[in-house]
């Protein structure tokens, strides 16, 4: 296992997942501010949610990197397109799985199920996010990707 | 078969249950003709008012002569239909089990469930109960299965259908049906479920059925205990809330502006339109009904929804949205569906989806500044989004548009339009003054708001007519320039409204307070809200609010029996027309027995507390 490289190619790579995330939703590519979710697990405040947000989702993408670095080393290489396709296969487990327990693990999102009462709370993604704009999987699989690879790239196999 | 017996009950003869999710119509005959699961905007299981062969329907009916009597158990929108035969009474007590957040993680509940009770309070009757589910607007048979004594399954699509009941039913392949007689306290029940996610949630019938019963009353009347209004017509507006709050998404916080599709504005006509959807011409009203009856979390949800649900196509505004935030659908026709008594086509989806209606914006800064004064700040992505509507508004008033009646034929320089970008302006000049909003480009704004003004002043008055007109250098009218003093931009009194609203009368006037919207030669009914405008407009102006007071209950002799309002009226006949209930309606009924209260008491006007320009003698 190559530490330095995935320290430093990990906090790389996750800085820019986390950039291209906010990017995508500032361009109107989708409506999915992940920091943003993941900022108000700890503050209603939006300005502050959108801060919190950034720092958590860099650091929590940065202990996944691992994984990647992980798979790497089984296989005995890394590499920008081997680095791809574990970021595609990332993406779609974030769409499929994460997203739809995020309603159960989110205290201020709600539920297809919420109602009657009135909260302000997050809207629910929806199956693959889509209820954040058709074009959400889309995104999150590009950040994705360009996050394996850029990660794939760098990291060095000891 | 004739006309006659193809149409199902009037559109006023229907009731509406709902969860804030979804909504169902009960006809007057015990008839749901009219559900979607699992959202307001999703193809329909039971359509029968499209269609009544086709549709799909679930009707517990008594099969002798009886006669009717409903009416929602108190402030809920719980429905009770009373049959009323020559041998006995009977009590159908409809509606869709409602609960709290707290008591959902407590207890395993349906994701979506209608409940139907048949208790018979007297003597005997005999009923027919039949149960036609037809899935996607009818297109589709629905085959049901029995697993044992559990209920009848029917999949349809990804999801799952389960109908429980108290007595045994006789299956068929694609409906199931029954002839039951009931003595004096005789109790059947019923527990219809949709779930996406199996397995499905199966609610115990019987006492379970009875606590969902009552637990559901108490929800809604403590909801409607909220309430904090205490002005006139008390028993109308409540019940416009309890209608306004069945046409919340819950989930998202979307209003949307009805529960149907395609009902048509003329009985037999074309102009049948998909209403499912969530109109942003509606925001500042519906911000204001909520704020002044004190629902003040449903007002929150709604705005952050109209801000960051539409958030994909901002700066530039949608005439309407999912209750998502997404496009809403491009407009199909449903072929195989006749339409409410021949009334076709029937349209899911909405061609509007692709017009450009300036109003909106005002309607959406209006909302923001009203809500303003509770919250008194924004956050810095709410600000900047306020000032991108704000910089489009003024490099693009100018503009032809639509307009807020979305006719489909073409671009006009629409009065109304000039009017909400005026108001767009203004209110961001004022809450830029009252500091809720920062880089605000004041002398731009300034500028553009000013020659919107010197615009309408000079362009859309009409000398010959003396009175404002619907569109620039013409000579049209049409209730909406009525606005013109709501949103401060004449006073009321001022010699240009007194001559517009008299013009607005002659032109307009249908009768009994009712006004159509821009001509009295369409093929359709008057439309409700604008009937509304007219009493806000007789109560702002001075020495008139006892005429506003007539003509409001003038008003409400068009609601139906449980105080529901259509889209539109028919002034011959009195019978509801359009899509039903209508939100625009409600919302317009609320406004204006808040500026009633408002104009008893004294109290200013919100178009004069939250505006920079209104005219000053209307700040007096």
């Amino acid at each position: 296992m190559n530490w330095a490289s995935w320290i430093l190619w990990g906090f790389v790579a996750n800085v820019l997942l986390t950039t291209v995330n906010s990017a995508t939703q500032g361009l109107g590519v989708t409506r999915m501010n992940l920091p943003y979710i993941l900022g108000t697990i700890f503050t209603p405040d939006r300005d502050r949610a959108r801060l919190y947000g950034y720092f958590v989702h860099v650091g929590v993408g940065w202990i996944l990197s691992l994984i990647y670095a992980l798979i790497f080393q089984s296989l005995g290489a890394a590499g920008w397109w081997r680095g791809m396709i574990i970021g595609v296969v990332h993406a779609f487990f974030f769409l499929i799985v994460v997203v739809s327990l995020l309603p159960g693990l989110h205290p201020r999102m709600a539920s297809e199920q919420q109602g009657p009462e009135a909260q302000n709370m997050l809207e629910p993604p929806g199956f693959l996010a889509l209820h954040y704009g058709a074009r959400t999987p889309l995104a999150v699989l590009l950040s994705h990707a360009i996050f394996g690879a850029l990660f794939g790239a760098f990291y060095h196999v000891k | 078969m004739g006309v006659s017996e193809r149409c199902p009950a009037k559109i006023g003869d229907y009731g509406v249950i709902g969860d804030c999710r979804a909504a169902a119509l009960v006809s007057n005959r015990g008839s749901i003709d009219w559900l979607c699961w699992p959202r307001f905007d999703s193809p329909s299981i039971f359509g029968a008012i499209l269609d009544r062969e086709r549709g799909g329907h679930w009707s517990i009916c008594p099969t002798q002569e009886f006669r009717v009597e409903r009416a929602y158990v108190r402030d809920s929108n719980v429905l009770e239909t009373t049959f009323i035969g020559p041998a006995g009474r009977a009590v159908l007590t409809d509606l869709m089990p409602v609960c709290s957040q707290e008591f959902k993680r407590r207890s395993l509940f349906p994701d979506h469930e209608l409940v139907r009770q048949l208790e018979c309070l007297q003597g005997e009757l005999e009923f027919r109960i039949d149960f036609w589910p037809r899935a996607d607007y009818g297109q589709q048979s629905v085959d049901l299965r029995t697993p044992g004594k559990l209920g009848l399954r029917m999949d349809v699509g990804a999801g799952a259908y389960w109908l429980r009941s108290s007595v045994p039913l006789e299956v068929h392949k694609d409906h199931a049906s029954a002839t039951i007689r009931l003595r004096q306290n005789d109790v059947v029940q019923f527990s219809l479920t949709y779930a996406e996610e199996s397995p499905s949630v199966l609610p115990a019938i019987g006492d379970g059925t009875r606590r969902a019963i009552e637990r559901s009353v108490k929800w809604w009347q403590e909801w409607a205990s909220q309430c904090t209004y205490n002005g006139p017509y008390r028993e109308a507006v409540t019940r416009s809330a309890l209608a306004l709050k069945l046409l919340c998404y819950a989930p998202s916080g979307a209003v949307t502006a009805a529960v149907t599709t395609s009902l048509p504005e003329r009985i037999g006509d074309s102009l049948n339109w998909d209403y499912r959807f969530c109109w942003l011409r509606d925001a500042s009203l519906t911000v204001r009904a909520l704020l002044g009856l004190g629902y003040h979390p449903e007002a929150e949800s709604f705005l952050t929804w109209l801000l960051h649900a539409t958030r994909l196509t901002q700066p530039q505004l949608r005439v309407l949205y999912t209750v998502f935030g997404q496009i809403a659908p491009h407009e199909r026709i449903i072929e195989k569906l006749q339409g409410y008594c021949d009334s076709r086509p029937v349209r899911v989806g909405n061609g509007a989806r692709n017009q450009l209606q300036l109003d909106v914006y005002g309607q959406v800064v209006e909302a923001t500044a009203q809500y303003a004064e509770f919250l008194g700040s924004f956050d810095r992505m709410t600000q900047n989004a306020l000032i991108g509507i704000g910089k489009y508004v003024a490099k693009n008033w100018d503009q032809p548009d639509e307009g807020i009646w979305e006719p489909r034929s073409g671009r006009r320089n629409n009065t109304h339009s000039r009017l909400m970008c005026w108001t767009a302006l203004d209110r961001l000049l004022a809450l830029d003054e009252k500091g809720n909003l920062q880089g605000v480009p004041r002398d731009w704004f300034t500028r553009e708001r000013d020659r919107i003004r010197r615009q309408i002043e000079t362009r859309a008055w009409n000398d010959g007519l003396q009175s404002y007109v619907a569109t620039l250098d013409g000579d049209g009218l049409d209730a909406t320039l009525l606005r013109l003093a709501w949103y401060g931009f004449e006073h009321a009194d001022s010699a240009r409204m007194r001559g517009t609203y008299r013009k607005i009368q002659e032109t307009l006037g249908a009768g009994n307070g009712l006004l159509y919207r821009y001509g009295r030669d369409l093929p359709e009914g008057a439309f409700g809200i604008c009937g509304f405008w007219g009493v806000e407009h007789l109560a702002l102006s001075e020495n008139t609010l006892a005429d506003a007071h007539k003509t409001f209950r003038g008003l409400l002799r068009y609601q139906n029996d449980l105080g529901l309002f259509a889209e539109e009226t028919d002034p011959a006949s009195g019978g509801a027309l359009g899509n039903f209930p209508q939100a625009f309606t409600h919302v317009g009924l609320i406004s204006a027995a808040l500026t009633l209260a408002e104009q008893e008491r004294g109290k200013a006007h919100p178009a004069i507390q939250v505006g920079s320009d209104v005219k000053p003698e209307a700040k007096s």
